[in-house]
């Protein structure tokens, strides 16, 4: 793994709370390299954002208890220093956050908030940081970059606004760049142009991506490696190709199958997963999963009594289900992928 | 349905056996200056000008970007605001200047689910509460008395009846917009309008509560308006869609035919620019980006709305005529109507009639 960013080994951030600890993440592991994009998916309280914001280092203070190793470029970020990761974050690891109105400071003008960051990690005057946040709006697109540099944030547009997150990301030329969920506040034509801009960006600058998202559209559009996260663990990791073409555990058969697309014949029904996500304080025994999947019986009880671990089921594709690869890839092809609608192989 | 209704939609008539039916439904709302002396300094045109109808037990989906004025579409239709001009057939009756205390039997027929599972119940109110609510305020006496209806309809819906004494809190987004749907459900409407009834929930959720709705609507006959931002939610639950652009319709037709061959520029851009969940590689491996229509910019102020059509501004293929005269919404073939001058996916001989 000479050429891995980040590795995540066995991470556990669970957070005790009046009726109980609340495992959000419980056991994940996983390798990101250079220059490579990894899209991290799931239904909302899998732990994809407690695992994003437990990267940069932003439970400290509060109540989290960590365990397990983060390795970024070898040093790993659950032991060292607050001081250590602060130095870090911002300049070697980066975050695009959601909802960029609520994540930018209504009272400082874009520049200001670009520069930030860059007058923290760098030795450079404010003339100098302001000429760099204008470079940055000009190359992530925005016009006038000169002259809205002073705007505010109310003044941009929500489309521009998550522009100006993903310049504010980009000011100190990071490594590692998270973005957390980083089009679901837009329109689809924006949310375009903000893929391609992601996709350009991480051409031209070589980071490696994290991009968390519930939409497994947009995942298929930008990552190159996939993880399925359900109840804080993960569920099935592998390419993109694997994840989309072959995949291997029921959650993501379920997901595909919930999921009305516009690229195949349209089925008169969807197959949803039944039930809801399970609490995160009374995780279901065994594999999370068990009580909404549809296949638990074949395991012969298994399911219900032993945590399912990561299984490579082909090289590089790990499956988190005590069904066979065999078991699996019979199921995919014989039950599921007919029923998800005559889609043209290409 | 559809293609029989659509002969006497052209000619501006509302057509016989619609339930709905709009012409000219047009929304404006004043911008003002001054304190104590105010003036109108403009408006925010919110909805121009839309024609469309809706059969009984037909599906019409609505879609557009976040300003293009779905959701203040959804509230004139309901009447929860007062439309500026055109006319609402429900029916058989006109509802377009009713007032509060004339509306009031017709809150029976036509009711509305909404987007946020969250706000839209009240937290102090047990379930029970909030789906009898509409017996109360409408002085309805269900046989068998308000609880036993109230637990029919949380069974409908796929709530454990049960539950009838829990609050909000206790349930999750899906569950709570179940709850939502069934006081939709509650009086036995004949039109429910569903403001982006999944766009809060997890896909697999969401999957949950699109089958619910299609079942709703075979058992007790509804009839939908259903407003989403995702194309493919539409094309899923609807028969017929209706794009709108700017407080305009540009296009409407049948599900199928729209989605196979889409006319107005705006709509061919629109399906293009949704991500496709199948990742594509180059020969080498290497991953690759799928080729699409790229707009550029934002949707224009309705404040100040570009002249003649409206999505010349972004348009590839705009020319003179775009700018200087305003695209009529024809019908190019039965059932499809667009209000372009230069549509896509057109042969030439289909569209001389259009002109």
């Amino acid at each position: 793994m000479a050429g891995a960013l980040l590795e995540v080994r066995d991470l556990r951030i669970h957070f005790p709370t009046d009726d109980g600890l609340v495992k959000a993440v419980d056991g994940l592991t996983f390798t990101l390299d250079r220059g490579h994009t990894l899209g991290i998916v799931g239904e909302s309280g899998s732990g994809k954002s407690v695992t994003s914001l437990g990267i940069l280092g932003l439970h400290h203070g509060g109540s989290a208890r960590i365990s397990g190793q983060i390795l970024l470029d070898g040093e790993n970020l659950v032991a060292a220093d607050p001081g250590r990761v602060r130095e870090l974050r911002g300049s070697k690891m980066a975050m695009i956050f959601q909802d960029p109105l609520s994540a930018m400071h209504p009272y400082y003008t874009v520049g200001q908030q670009i520069s930030e960051a860059y007058l923290i990690h760098n030795k450079v005057g404010k003339k100098v940081a302001r000429k760099h946040s204008i470079d940055l709006l000009n190359r992530v697109g925005i016009p006038q970059a000169s002259s809205r540099v002073d705007d505010y944030p109310h003044q941009f547009s929500g489309g521009m606004r998550q522009r100006a997150m993903i310049a504010m990301a980009l000011s100190c030329d990071p490594e590692l760049l998270i973005a957390d969920e980083p089009t679901t506040a837009l329109d689809v034509t924006v949310q375009a142009q903000i893929l391609d801009l992601i996709s350009d960006l991480q051409e031209e600058y070589g980071s490696a991506v994290i991009i968390i998202t519930h939409d497994l559209g947009v995942v298929a559009e930008l990552s190159d490696d996939i993880l399925v996260m359900y109840a804080g663990r993960s569920a099935e990791y592998g390419t993109a190709e694997d994840l989309f073409g072959r995949p291997g555990h029921p959650y993501a058969w379920g997901l595909l199958g919930s999921m009305p697309r516009l690229d195949a014949a349209r089925t008169e029904r969807l197959l949803p997963i039944k039930g809801t996500p399970p609490s995160l304080i009374n995780v279901p025994s065994g594999c999370p999963f068990h009580p909404r999947c549809g296949y638990a019986e074949l395991t012969g009880g298994k399911s219900i009594t032993e945590v399912p671990e990561l299984r490579e089921v082909a090289p590089g594709h790990l499956v988190a289900c005590h069904l066979t690869a065999e078991q699996q890839r019979t199921i995919w092809t014989e039950q599921i992928k007919v029923k998800l609608g005559g889609r043209e192989e290409g | 349905m559809s293609a029989s209704l659509s002969a006497a939609e052209t000619t501006g008539q509302a057509p016989a056996g619609a339930l709905l039916s709009v012409t000219g439904l047009t929304k404006h709302f004043p911008v003002t200056r001054g304190i104590i002396l105010r003036h109108q300094v403009g408006a925010v045109r919110a909805v121009d000008g839309l024609d469309f109808s809706v059969a009984p037990r037909e599906t019409l989906g609505l879609v557009g970007e976040s300003g293009c004025g779905k959701t203040t579409t959804g509230r004139l239709l309901t009447r929860l605001l007062e439309p500026t001009g055109g006319q609402m057939m429900f029916d058989g009756h006109d509802i377009t200047h009713l007032r509060m205390g004339q509306m009031r039997p017709l809150r029976r027929d036509i009711q509305m689910i909404f987007q946020d599972p969250y706000s839209s119940l009240n937290p102090r109110h047990t379930v029970g509460t909030i789906v009898g609510a509409p017996y109360r305020l409408q002085h309805v006496r269900p046989e068998g008395g308000v609880r036993r209806a109230v637990q029919e309809l949380l069974e409908l819906v796929g709530l454990n009846p049960e539950h009838y004494n829990r609050y909000p809190h206790e349930f999750s987004g899906g569950q709570r917009q179940r709850i939502g749907i069934a006081r939709t459900l509650a009086l036995r409407p004949k039109l429910i309008v569903a403001d982006e009834p999944v766009s809060a929930l997890d896909v697999s959720i969401q999957a949950q509560v699109l089958n619910l709705l299609e079942d709703l609507q075979n058992e007790l006959g509804l009839t939908y308006v259903v407003i989403a931002h995702d194309l493919s939610v539409v094309r899923h639950i609807s028969d017929r869609v209706a794009v709108m652009y700017l407080g305009k319709l540009v296009e409407i037709a049948d599900r199928d035919q729209l989605y196979a061959l889409p006319r107005h520029p705006y709509t061919v851009a629109l399906m293009s620019a949704v991500p496709v969940p199948e990742p594509v590689r180059s020969a080498d491996g290497r991953r690759q980006r799928r080729e699409r229509i790229r707009l550029t910019g934002d949707v224009p102020s309705p404040l100040n709305p570009p002249p003649a059509c409206r999505f010349h501004t972004r348009c590839w293929k705009a020319q003179e005529i775009c700018r200087t005269q305003e695209p009529p919404l024809a019908e190019l073939i039965p059932g499809h109507r667009v209000a372009c001058h230069f549509p896509e996916n057109t042969s030439a001989t289909e569209a001389a009639p259009a002109g």
